[in-house]
């Protein structure tokens, strides 16, 4: 199964190595809203609190999306082909979740690289922070992949659903704005979003405070949402006919 | 070792699409044995697809049973997958990947360590002509290019039984013989054996020791491509006259032989057509019908088609 996932990782992997830089054009939307929108927030809030955010941000929209490389695979063929051979079937999607971690990593970086000149200073506990955003991301990139598997060639269906689901968790988790000074009923939908827990816990990890009951949650949410990206994507997989 | 690689017994397939349900593979018994190379010929969603999806384990069989290899497709999947390669309707390569990368990790999901892969790969880069190309993007190959990478990737771990879906469809002439080539190569060299679909007539009676006529789901016809044709079709001797009148009057002459009358020819199907012509001729003579010129052409698989199904596989294909 390690042997099996190795190699569906290092594929995944191949075409981001052989063009680096193909890495950096899939993260203009983080930096537009670093760019185009931090600089309207208010004083109080600032980098500190809007550049963990974007992280989260950048792994949401990156893995989120990430469904739509396969959705292309299954119309091309390859993804038949990858079926038809003797990976274990578990592995086609866990190989792939896994791959998710290597982009978001360097998105995370560059943009905190690009943040720091102009005044955003991340404390150690960010290495945790990127760790349990790693755990996010390649659960993200498995539901991604088994919303591709569950629209089949339907790609409008795949594309339809990402974009209504993407933009309400990326509201209500508070990546652009406070929640807590909001209606109670979008307090309340917000607590039922995962991400907002990811976001509260990197913006502790971020400013330095690391044994703290939020970052307990961030990662309880993470892990939460990997097993379940994991759970479903290998069931939908195991069934997946061509 | 056993010599079967394929038994099927009522291998059936139904899809249900929005309360309609079609039967694309109805009770199919096949066998096919170790180094025959077999065609699977048919129109346009006759089933030869979704019977090979059944066969290489991407689509459970709605009921009836196949062994591939010695194994059952359904519960030994991981067996069946081990022995057989498949080159399926699609490209197999990811079109965001180089060539080489993905023929190296065919390799290893079958098993083979990265440097006998490399090896491997370079063999079938090689032997295929794809030296050129192999270190390029696969979205940037032509059609040609990308279906013999689709071969090489079929082939890494030379596989006892090899299944292609439609090889050739869409590439022009000179690549489909070129292809050919390669499959016939494969099968003489290796002893591989090849179960391929194809709607075209002629790849079927080049390549195939042995042709399934499939239509609507059903195996109508299975035998060598010259005993279907002496079976099922003979000689079609064809007359064009100068004018309806003396066609009209030809009509009477044809030694009881059904003719089938289309502008200004008349087409005879009748076993022993270079016999015959002198025979007809001489009628013609003596009740003084000109006849402006006279073919004889021997059967094909598309006689064979017609004969069983009353269609042209060859209109049905233009359609
Ligand atoms: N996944 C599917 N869902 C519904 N119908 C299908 C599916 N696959 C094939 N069919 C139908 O089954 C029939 C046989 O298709 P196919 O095996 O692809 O034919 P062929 O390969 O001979 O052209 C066709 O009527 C086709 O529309
Ligand atoms: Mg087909």
């Amino acid at each position: 199964m390690i042997h099996d996932t190795t190699i569906v990782f290092s594929r995944e992997l191949r075409p981001v190595l052989r063009d680096p830089f193909s890495v950096i054009f899939t993260m203009v939307q983080p930096l537009f809203f670093l760019v185009l929108f931090s600089p309207l927030l208010p004083e109080e809030t600032g980098l500190q609190w809007f550049v963990p955010g974007m992280i989260v941000m950048s792994c949401l929209f990156g893995a989120g999306s990430t469904g739509g490389n396969l959705l292309f695979e299954m119309q091309t063929g390859s993804h038949e082909r990858m079926l038809v051979s003797p990976l274990r079937r578990p592995a086609l999607i866990v190989g792939r979740a896994l791959k998710e971690i290597v982009p978001t990593m360097v998105h995370s970086v560059l943009i905190i690289a690009i943040t720091i000149p102009f005044g955003f200073r991340p404390h150690a506990g960010a290495v945790l922070g990127l760790l349990m955003l790693a755990i996010m991301c390649v659960g993200l990139g498995a539901l991604s992949y088994s919303l591709a598997l569950a629209s089949k060639n339907k790609e409008w269906i795949f594309w339809a659903v990402q974009q209504t689901i993407s933009f309400p968790l990326l509201l209500l988790a508070g990546m652009l704005l406070p929640i807590e000074g909001g209606p109670a009923w979008l307090q309340f939908l917000s607590k039922l979003n995962p991400l907002s827990y990811l976001v509260n816990a990197e913006r502790e990890l971020f400013n330095g405070e690391v044994l703290t009951a939020n970052v307990g949650l961030g990662l309880l949410a993470a892990v939460g949402v990997a097993a379940l990206g994991l759970w479903v994507g290998t069931r939908q997989m195991r069934q997946a006919v061509a | 070792m056993t010599d079967t690689m394929i038994r099927t017994s009522a291998l059936t397939k139904r899809f249900t699409v929005k309360k309609e349900t079609v039967e694309a593979v109805r009770g199919l018994d096949l066998r096919v044995t170790r180094g025959e190379m077999v065609a699977l010929l048919g129109p346009n969603g006759a089933g030869k697809s979704t019977t090979l999806r059944m066969l290489t384990t991407l689509l459970p069989p709605t009921s009836g049973e196949a062994e591939v290899a010695g194994f059952d497709v359904v519960t030994r999947q991981r067996e069946v997958r081990a022995r057989i390669g498949y080159i399926g309707q699609g490209n197999g390569a990811g079109h965001s990947q180089r060539g080489r990368d993905e023929l190296v990790s065919q390799g290893r999901a079958y098993g083979l360590s990265v440097a006998d892969a490399r090896t491997r790969a370079q063999e079938l880069i090689d032997s295929l002509d794809l030296g050129a190309v192999a270190d390029r993007v696969v979205s940037s190959l032509s059609g040609g290019q990308r279906r013999r990478l689709d071969i090489a990737m079929g082939l890494i771990h030379a596989p006892e039984l090899l299944f292609l879906d439609e090889p050739s469809t869409g590439l022009d002439p000179q690549n489909r013989a070129n292809l050919q080539e390669h499959v016939v190569r494969m099968h003489a060299e290796h002893g591989t054996t090849i179960v391929l679909t194809t709607h075209y007539l002629d790849e079927a009676d080049a390549l195939a020791d042995r042709v399934i006529v499939i239509d609507h789901g059903k195996l109508i016809a299975d035998d060598t491509p010259e005993r279907l044709k002496a079976d099922h079709a003979g000689d079609r001797i064809t007359l064009t006259f100068d004018s309806e009148d003396e066609l009209r009057r030809a009509e009477g002459h044809t030694l009881g032989i059904a003719a089938v009358h289309n502008g200004l020819t008349l087409t005879l199907r009748a076993a022993g057509g270079r016999h015959l012509v002198p025979k007809l001729m001489r009628g013609f003579d003596e009740a003084g019908v000109q006849v402006s010129a006279v073919e004889v052409a021997r059967p094909t698989l598309d006689d064979v088609f017609l004969a069983l199904t009353g269609r042209s596989l060859r209109e049905e294909n233009q359609a």
